[in-house]
């Protein structure tokens, strides 16, 4: 009973929606407060039936409802009970569930943190969200209900795919929605501005919260992912270049540069018409990331998300929202007036550049993830468009961009100084070249071709704390009032530092771990030693285990280090009984940022096993750097100026007499 | 056929889970390994979701990894190696596409995308009908603001 008041829920969702798309909408033509009002209290009550409808499923997976379609697909009785939370999502209704959950979540967040925004944006915001939640629903409701009843009940499920068996699955999905989904609220205001036919800099000041969120979110989601598959796919590989990994990776790239040329346009009110733009790409590369993993077409390691039939579906809201918004984007830009004027070298020239670089490398990545299918459909020739080809494009478009980063807040508005931020910056360019020749040498071997990454990593993370020692003038300024100065900067610089630094600290990370780690394969007998990074693993040999839905035969190692024993680790090769589906569970060491990666492979015919072991120098940067990006996020988005209303609440504050409550 | 080969792969990864490069199939020379895992990295799995035979288990990887390195000791050059797989298995096989006809788009693309951007920002610096980026004051004017600013407070 309770599933179908969950079901009829969803339903009741579908016509909250519908009047919400329409209702704010025609209200803010007809400038109809009572009609307006419908936006925010509709937006709430949808986002509670969403919530009643997606705790619902959750109930039916936690119980093991096996009469419920998708909880017998996905599930079994004697899975841990995390991972009957989060198999909610690890299959294709559940994470479309999910995906409107987030979406009713930022829609009611709007609502409810929107208050003073002015009445007929927020109403057409809310209106063009309520869109998008008609189009998922009626998606959910048509081609995946995970409502679907079986009868009879089958006695036992057929377990969650084992890879998903996973604390990554609890967390990487929703923090990766958090951020995919988010970038709708910049999409729904950008279309609502074109509604409207006015744009300004106050837009941009609202927008630009709503996108560090999502962007903090995606990046946390990225990174998650990325060590998910690290650790769980058992090669040691953490970026795969995989059209999922894609999917996500692009609207990433589109809100970074979203961020910052929503920034112009906040201070300088120039570029206008590309952020409006930039603002509707970002959600319709989350849009079409979504086709493109759960239509099939191209098949990945999300692969439990394919069915062909429901590609058609997506596919036309793809078409709808992305060609709509596009055509009311052409109608409407040529009416948007230019913004301010600035010279070729300045913080927004520098920020140009960034929006140039990050565009085309987004660009670059859609056609290498797109062109294999397009080319197969025109011409039926299959290729293959793979990491070499990214690593090599994107990584010469990126290189520029490392550079310049440092230089973009040392540079004034509307006209910079480039030669004094040269001057400010060579000492820290030095510093970094310096150290990144140090580094190397210490860690001797790879490519001296290394040095200059190294030296790009090490000068933003340098250069990013330059920027605040020059902004609180340590150095010249009495210590006492630097520190009174540094204390006094906003939050804002404190989180771009952090963003820029942790970017930094990722690609020390990446070119590390690419120029040093090393890669031993053998074969080891019980009580055999081998040497990796510096550490001594003896192989102590194999036992049987059993874990509540699977077997495995794990390797015992002791690690030593100058004789002395470190550590140790089990590394192991599951059994899944339910489906009987082998997984490397591999045994992971960490020391300091680095770590030791121990893979098991095939016995062998005289009694030992193939063991591949990986030395992973500094690998942990790569997801801490990020980690560092989105805690700058955060910083930022704490900031008070950044928060929403904070300018009207302070002018309400210096009126002598209490408004009336709104 | 595709079908087919994911089949047969089911079933060797459920029978028995290969590995991928196994220490019998490495080459004596350190070398000749290092040359044949580079060119492993660039060649795909073709019954694998986006994986390279380097990194691979199936069975099918494993063949294409130990053909690359007979071709190898056999003294071909590395580009001989990769002409010798594309003849075999086709273009799909190599993760980097060669530059031809049919992907002259694809590999122009960074330089096309980039060129469009840089001439939409010359346009919007040297628009004829926009003042010169940021317009310096005259010297009437600075002359004028500069009596402004040492004029009497009033």
């Amino acid at each position: 009973m309770i599933i179908e008041i969950g079901h009829y829920a969803l339903i009741l969702a579908l016509a909250t929606a519908i009047i919400v798309s329409l209702v704010p909408l025609i209200g803010a033509r007809r400038v109809d407060q009572a009609m307006m009002d419908v936006g925010p209290i509709g937006s709430v009550v949808l986002f509670a039936l969403v919530a009643f409808s997606f705790g619902v499923l959750t109930y039916a997976h936690v119980v093991s409802d096996f009469s419920v379609k998708n909880v017998w697909e996905n599930s079994h009785s004697l899975m841990p009970l995390i991972y009957k939370y989060s198999g909610v999502w690890g299959n294709h209704e559940g994470s479309m569930m999910l995906w409107l959950l987030i979406l009713a979540l930022f829609s009611a967040l709007v609502a409810v943190f929107g208050r003073n925004l002015p009445e007929t944006l927020k109403a057409n915001v809310l209106s063009v969200q309520a869109w998008i939640s008609v189009a998922f629903i009626l998606f959910i409701l048509l081609t995946s209900n995970p409502f679907a009843r079986l009868d009879p009940a089958p006695a036992e499920g057929k377990d969650l795919n084992p890879i998903l068996q996973d604390i990554g699955l609890a967390i990487h999905p929703p923090l990766l929605y958090l951020g995919y989904v988010g970038f709708s609220v910049c999409f729904s205001f950008a279309v609502a501005a074109l509604i409207e036919g006015r744009i300004d800099a106050a837009w941009a000041r609202w927008v630009r919260p709503w996108t560090l969120a999502a962007w903090t979110f995606l990046t946390l989601g990225i990174a998650m992912g990325s060590y998910w598959a690290y650790y769980e796919l058992g090669w040691g590989g953490w970026w795969f270049w995989d059209p999922v990994e894609n999917a996500s990776f692009m609207p990433w790239l589109a809100g970074t540069a979203l961020l910052h040329s929503a920034l112009v346009m906040e201070k300088r009110e120039a570029l206008k018409i590309w952020t409006v733009l930039l603002a509707i790409l970002t959600f319709s590369l989350s849009l079409m990331g979504t086709f493109l993993v759960r239509s099939g077409v191209l098949t990945s390691v999300h692969a439990f998300a394919s069915d062909p039939s429901r590609g058609v579906f997506i596919l036309c809201i793809l078409l709808l929202f992305i060609g709509g918004a596009l055509s009311l984007f052409a109608f409407r830009a040529p009416r948007l007036t230019a913004g301010g004027l600035f010279a070729p070298i300045s913080r927004e020239g520098a920020l140009v550049v960034n929006n140039l670089i990050l565009t085309v490398a987004c660009g670059t990545v859609l056609t290498g993830t797109l062109y294999p299918l397009v080319l197969e459909t025109l011409t039926n020739d299959k290729i293959s468009v793979g990491p070499p080809f990214f690593n090599m494009t994107f990584g010469l478009l990126m290189a520029p961009l490392l550079v310049i980063v440092p230089f973009g807040p040392l540079l004034a508005w509307k006209r910079g100084d480039l030669l004094g931020a040269l001057q400010r910056l060579y000492a820290v360019a030095a510093l970094a070249f310096v150290a990144a020749v140090l580094f190397f040498y210490l860690q001797h071997g790879g490519p001296v071709m290394s040095v200059l990454g190294l030296a790009a990593g090490l000068f933003l993370v340098l250069g990013a704390i330059a920027d605040l020692w020059y902004r609180a003038g340590i150095g010249k300024q009495p210590l006492g009032i630097a520190w009174r100065r540094l204390k006094g900067l906003p939050r804002s610089a404190f989180g771009t530092a952090l963003a820029h630094a942790g970017l930094g600290i990722s690609v020390l990370g990446i070119v590390a771990v690419s120029t040093f780690q090393t890669e031993h394969v053998l074969q080891m007998k019980q009580g055999e030693v081998t040497d990796a990074g510096g550490y001594t693993l003896r192989f102590d040999g194999m036992k049987k285990a059993t874990g509540p839905n699977y077997t495995e035969d794990r390797g015992h190692f002791t690690i030593a280090r100058g004789g002395v024993e470190v550590a140790d680790v089990w590394s192991a090769k599951r059994i899944y009984t339910a489906g009987q589906m082998p997984t490397t569970e591999a045994g992971i060491l960490t020391f300091g940022a680095s770590q030791l990666y121990v893979s098991l492979g095939d016995p062998t015919d005289d009694g030992g096993i193939v063991v591949r072991i990986w030395w992973k120098p500094y690998i942990l940067c790569i997801w801490g750097g990020a980690l560092v990006m989105a805690f700058g996020g955060f910083v930022s988005l704490s900031d008070r100026r950044l928060r929403v209303g904070a300018p009207r609440r302070k002018a309400k504050a210096l009126q002598p007499v209490m408004e009336p409550a709104e | 056929m595709m079908r087919r080969f994911l089949l047969a792969l089911l079933l060797i990864a459920s029978a028995a889970p290969a590995f991928a490069v196994n220490p019998d199939e490495m080459l004596k020379d350190p070398a000749l390994e290092s040359r044949a895992r580079a060119i492993s990295a660039e060649l795909r799995c073709m019954v694998c979701q986006n994986q390279s035979i380097d990194d691979s288990n199936a069975e099918l990887a494993k063949d294409l990894r130990l053909l690359v390195r007979k071709r190898i000791t056999d003294g071909d050059s590395d580009q001989q190696v990769m002409s010798y797989i594309v003849s075999r298995y086709g273009e799909f096989v190599l993760l980097k596409p060669r530059f031809e006809v049919g992907t002259i788009a694809l590999w122009l693309s960074p330089v096309l995308l980039f060129a469009t951007g840089i001439s939409l920002l010359a346009t919007l610096f040297f628009r004829k009908d926009a003042p010169r980026a940021v317009n310096l004051l005259s010297p009437e004017e600075r002359k004028r603001l500069n009596q402004l600013l040492d004029g009497p407070d009033c």
